[in-house]
């Protein structure tokens, strides 16, 4: 019987109105208020994380203790203490300065190479869907032929042929995520050019670019914007692999994920050399996604979870 | 049914030949000359021209391609500069473990991440539910190189409950293969179980909120009969088009995976062939990924057709 008064239209409000009569309702308001904080306490916090990140990296030769890349083969293997908060690595340098550099590394390749890809995406996007037909076809299969590879491994091969290094890893991220873009702005020019207010632009004879530029582009931006925070932190936890595997800055540069692959020989004897950069990758990763999915939310409130 | 899968098949022929131009083109892209690149400076300059000729380098570009198409239609992928074995046994001796370990961390994953989402969506905004989406949000966040070093650095190092790196095959020695395979299935699927932790959830509380759900209730069902008969079915259909999506992640986690675990597979030959700068084998290896990859993403629009009979129909 029970089941079936859950179950029913009428009495689907009935468990709320038993609570409110049932419990204390300062107690109760206590708890919803506790239960939103909980929700959203989270963004502030994703925020904090974002502009230390920002900070640290802009700010990062006065905030560094020490040079990043500066031997000392009297001081290899030093566990943290005062000297050196994180220890030092194996030729003896320190592993927080190394850390603070290679937030810059960090922050470069995952905005930078999200910036191409809004770029190039959203202009392939915004050509494939104003213009259609063939334009439309043969921007979308490449679009397609791009995602049929498995994004690391195309990045490899592109980091791979575009050389070891920083700018190579930035353009080969950047080409991974044209394609996301370029179906997101299709979708919405699609939507959009279907409009009032661009037929009502097309009457009065403004020409196509106009139309595109002037009204399809600003209002199809909101998911570009949307999925662009959520991919910065995919971005930088995958320069972090490349560089794991030897593909971004190359040595004495430090980068976290290069920092953790030259640290994993000492696990044993210095574990502070792979968990200083890796912490610093993990906490950075969190915020910046506590922070995509607040812009998620505020701008597109139906995909809240 | 039979028209879906010939009208998903022709779709895919204009992606791959995309595919096979984009693989092509990869050895053009190298800065300078490949042939400098691949050999170095200093090698011989005969040595060099030949290599240029076997490549067909010295051709046009459009004439090397057909050529190089006309390889592939015939099967041959090229040779691997360093070892001058076919690709295609390169690739023969690797998938065997790399199979195994996608095969092992799938399993994985789908036997954390399934109790987790259900719990999860079926007591939401209670503390099981935000351990749920705790564990979700690890797994997104946390790189699956230092999972891999974390999980050495406590059961390998620390405890010696489990072997650090290398391989033994299951099929010939079964405990110890096994073994050999734990922590890199475990560092490959927990990042595919978050994902699916997560869409299992989000599809479990929408079927939760549909009408046939309250006619079950209604009928006076237990909460667990309606989970498992009417929530679970319906709410499994987009946790199969994720498994799918994942695919990609999934392979190129088995790259970092067999690198760090020192795993004979095909993720450690790209990497190794990137490094050897042997770029007919990484074109070659990234080629055969490609396919397979479309293959196995067709193969799931299949499934999916096959699970939801309602795809079949439009």
């Amino acid at each position: 019987m029970a089941g079936s008064i859950r179950g029913s239209d009428i009495a689907e409000p009935a468990p709320a109105i038993a609570r409110a009569v049932t419990a204390p309702p300062m107690r109760e308001r206590r708890w919803v208020v506790l239960r939103h904080a909980a929700r959203t306490r989270l963004a502030p916090l994703g925020v904090v994380v974002m502009l230390a990140a920002l900070v640290v990296a802009v700010l990062a030769p006065i905030v560094s203790p020490h040079d990043p890349l500066k031997q000392n083969l009297g001081n290899v293997l030093a566990k943290p203490g005062r000297a050196h908060l994180l220890g030092t690595d194996n030729v003896g340098r320190d592993v927080l300065s190394r850390v603070v550099w290679g937030t810059r590394v960090s922050l470069v390749a995952g905005l930078g190479s999200v910036a191409i890809a809004v770029v190039a995406g959203g202009l392939l996007g915004l050509l494939a869907g104003y213009a259609g037909g063939q334009a439309d076809g043969l921007v979308m299969r490449l679009m397609d032929a791009v995602l049929s590879f498995p994004p690391l491994v195309l990045a490899l091969a592109l980091g791979a042929v575009l050389g070891a290094g920083l700018t190579g890893v930035v353009i080969a991220l950047g080409v991974v995520y044209t394609p996301t873009f370029a179906r997101l702005m299709r979708g919405q020019v699609l939507t959009i050019t279907a409009r009032e207010y661009v037929e009502a632009a097309r009457a009065l004879g403004a020409p196509g670019w106009r139309i595109a530029w002037h009204h399809v582009l600003p209002n199809a931006m909101a998911p570009l914007v949307i999925q662009a925070s959520l991919s910065v932190a995919f971005a930088i936890l995958a320069e972090a692999s490349l560089s794991f595997l030897g593909l971004g800055i190359q040595p004495p540069g430090a980068s976290w994920g290069s920092m953790i692959n030259a640290g994993r020989g000492y696990l044993q004897q210095a574990p502070w050399i792979v968990f200083g950069p890796g912490a610093a990758l993990f906490i950075t990763v969190v915020g910046l996604n506590f922070v995509g999915d607040a812009v998620r939310d505020a701008l597109d409130p139906r995909l809240r979870t | 049914m039979g028209r879906l899968i010939l009208r998903r098949l022709l779709a895919t022929v204009p992606v791959l030949l995309l595919v096979t131009a984009g693989v092509f083109t990869l050895i053009h892209l190298t800065p300078g000359d490949p042939i400098d690149v691949m050999m170095s400076e200093s090698a011989d300059a005969t040595v060099k021209e030949n290599l240029r000729r076997e490549l067909g380098m010295d051709q046009p570009i459009y004439i090397q391609y057909a050529a190089w198409m006309g390889r592939l239609l015939h099967g041959d992928l090229g040779h691997s500069i360093r070892n001058r074995e076919p690709v295609i046994e390169n690739v023969g001796k690797r998938i065997r473990p790399s199979l195994q370990l996608a095969g092992l961390a799938m399993a994985i994953s789908l036997i954390i991440a399934t109790p987790i989402g259900i719990l999860s969506a079926a007591r939401r905004n209670t503390s099981v539910d935000r351990v749920g989406t705790s564990f979700a949000l690890f797994g997104i966040c946390m790189p699956n190189f230092l999972l891999a070093l974390l999980l050495i650095f406590f059961f390998g190092v620390k405890l010696r409950w489990l072997p650090i790196s290398g391989y033994t095959d299951p099929l010939e020695e079964p405990w110890l293969g096994l073994r050999s395979l734990v922590l890199p299935a475990i560092t490959l699927g927990l990042a595919l179980a978050a994902v699916v932790t997560r869409t299992l959830r989000s599809s479990m509380l929408e079927a939760l909120s549909e009408d046939y759900v309250r006619t079950a209730r209604a009928k006076g069902l237990s909460e667990w009969r309606v989970i498992r008969h009417h929530v679970l079915k319906n709410a499994l259909i987009p946790v199969v088009t994720v498994l799918g999506l994942q695919l990609g992640t999934l392979i190129g986690g088995a790259v970092i995976t067999e690198y760090v675990f020192a795993l004979p597979g095909v993720g450690r030959l790209v990497v190794d062939a990137v490094f050897a700068r042997d770029y007919p084998l990484v074109q070659g290896v990234v080629l055969l990924i490609a396919v397979g990859f479309i293959l196995s993403n067709l193969l799931v629009d299949l499934l999916y057709g096959w699970i939801d009979p309602r795809i079949r129909y439009r």
